[in-house]
């Protein structure tokens, strides 16, 4: 085992939100040691979510997305290499080459190399005018074309679909959603919310076509629709797909890590190799709150989280994760969800659709699992706190409005 | 640029210039002010970035939104003064903002 006594090198291959939180919780921590920080993107580690947000809106430059600035790294004497990437891993001797063929000692390194969109898999997908996203550049590739008046295909009603069909309305964009699934945010939300949510777009002028798969893109020098495996036919001036990523775990496999969907890591977020962790997006972690299911997760305060753990891990320390959060904005609504739903066998609503401000909690047997509140914090953070501390509400009780949250979250037990 | 003074919990003081248009959250998380935590970086999910606002300011830095009161309600030894400082935009008014750093944000 490794212990802080002896570790004097850490590497951090990814400078994403959990690497760069990572070198940061290293040094609040009292890490005195070096900290080599590699990522392949140009800029210094930077937030994602408003890149399907404010961001991609145009109201946030991209000097408020980083993570801290620049100039922070070399005053707590982290050496932040970028671009530049990490293409080997030699568990036998320590050691991480950079392309070009630079070699850089270990005591301890953490993977933090996150996902990658996953690109659609049709002909068609690499003409311009069809866009992935996950980083900086792809929204400065789209800009040109996400323009008021233009046609904008999404493919795949997942959040960031669906805050980019936002966002594109916002533009005053034409706005279609292509989704396979029979409804939106199939995979992360209830049909209760999903429902909710469609009603929104729609009444906000977005056409969805649902159980739709596309068959391959239009045009000759640049998108100019989609054609769909039922014989219709959507124009499109621009088409941004959100189908989900794939954890990038090339490194881990070629240095024979444990890796299944993600790098598989126990509880202190250490690989099958002691010196070696793995955080943020392309790990898969047993989760405390659910039975220490391990769960690969795609969130902020995954990677936050992460990033603490190993930080208290490599000082020989300990920290307690807080139960899973996410939030999604899209037109005025704002969604805050607590815990992880899937498994769930019940649901109550507390409050009324229609008012827009409303929370759904998710029920396995007796016990509250998870939360989707929308323009309600007062539910996401009392519910957070109940999951957080393994205690429950009945269901009859969540559902009486004419007590406040905060009074029931008082009594639970 | 507006100034803006943060003392931690122990007393220790960081005076931080700012420009306007930032939040007092990011000001202080760009210039490394512990006890600041900003998980969601802004997004108003977290309720890690809580302040005490001196009293002498309130009037200045305004109301909560009942948003940012609701996530207030279930922070750790919220008083009057208490806000999320990424809810709070730095303003030329703002210049001499003191603002006290909870204990801890969790
Ligand atoms: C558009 C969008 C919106 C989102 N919205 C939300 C939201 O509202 N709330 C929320 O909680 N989460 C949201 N997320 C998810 C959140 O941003 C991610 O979970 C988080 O960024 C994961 O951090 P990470 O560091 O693990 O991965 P990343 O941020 O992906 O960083 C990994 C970095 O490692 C680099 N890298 C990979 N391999 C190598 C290598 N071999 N050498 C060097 N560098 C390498 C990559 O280029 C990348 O820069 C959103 C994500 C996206 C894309
Ligand atoms: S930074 Fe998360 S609520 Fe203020």
């Amino acid at each position: 085992m490794v212990s802080s006594g002896e570790i004097n090198r850490v590497v951090i291959i990814g400078a994403g939100q959990a690497g760069g939180e990572a070198a940061q919780r290293l040094r609040q921590a009292g890490y005195q040691g070096d900290i080599t920080l590699i990522g392949e993107e140009p800029a210094p580690p930077y937030q994602r979510p408003p890149l399907s947000k404010a961001y991609l809106a145009g109201d946030l430059p991209m000097e408020r997305l980083l993570l801290r600035p620049a100039s922070v790294y070399a005053e707590e004497k982290v050496a932040l290499l970028t671009p530049k990437r990490a293409v080997w891993i030699d568990r036998a001797n320590k050691r991480v080459r950079l392309e070009g063929g630079r070699e850089i000692p270990y005591d301890a390194l953490v993977l933090a190399t996150g996902a990658r969109a996953r690109k659609l898999p049709i002909v068609g997908a690499d003409l311009p005018g069809v866009h992935l996203l996950r980083t900086a550049a792809d929204v400065d590739s789209m800009r040109e074309r996400f323009v008021s008046g233009a046609r904008l295909t999404v493919i795949g009603a997942g959040y960031i679909g669906l805050e980019v069909a936002a966002i594109g309305r916002k533009l005053g964009l034409e706005v279609t959603v292509i989704e396979m699934a029979a409804r939106p945010l199939a995979r992360v939300t209830s049909p209760e919310v999903a429902g909710f949510f469609l009603d929104e777009h729609t009444s906000q002028g977005v056409r969805f076509m649902l159980g739709a798969q596309p068959a391959l893109i239009r045009g000759t020098e640049r998108v100019s629709g989609v054609a769909m495996v039922d014989g219709g036919e959507v124009p499109a001036d621009i088409i941004v797909a959100g189908i989900g990523v794939t954890p990038e775990t090339a490194l881990a496999q070629q240095c024979g890590l444990t890796v299944e969907n993600g790098v598989v890591t126990d509880a202190q977020c250490r690989t099958s190799d002691p010196h070696i962790f793995a955080i943020g997006d392309c790990a898969a972690r047993p989760m405390a709150h659910y039975g220490n299911r391990v769960c690969r997760l795609e969130s902020v305060h995954n990677a936050v989280e992460g990033a603490k753990v190993v930080a208290a891990t490599l000082m020989g320390g300990a920290h307690t994760v807080e139960a899973p959060w996410f939030w999604s904005d899209q037109y005025d609504l704002k969604l805050q969800i607590a815990g992880l739903f899937q498994g769930y066998d019940r649901v109550v609503l507390r409050g009324v659709m229609a008012d827009r401000a409303f929370a759904v909690f998710y029920y396995k047997g007796e016990k509250l699992i998870a939360v989707d509140a929308i323009n309600r914090p007062a539910e996401y953070l009392g519910a957070k706190m109940l999951i957080q501390t393994g205690r429950s509400l009945a269901p009859a009780e969540i559902a009486d409005t004419s007590r406040p949250m905060k009074e029931l979250v008082a009594a639970a037990r | 640029m507006p100034k803006i003074t943060y003392i931690e919990s122990s007393g220790k003081e960081h005076v931080v210039e700012a420009p306007v248009g930032q939040t007092v959250m990011e000001a202080a998380v760009k210039h490394a002010v512990p006890g600041i935590d900003a998980d969601c970086g802004g997004a108003c999910a977290c309720a890690t970035c809580h302040v005490y606002v001196d009293p002498a300011w309130t009037a200045k830095t305004g109301e909560a939104s009942s948003m940012e009161q609701s996530m207030l309600d279930f922070a750790n030894d919220v008083e009057e003064n208490s806000r999320l400082s990424c809810q709070i935009k730095i303003t030329a008014e703002l210049d001499g903002l003191t603002v006290r750093l909870p204990k801890s944000q969790h």
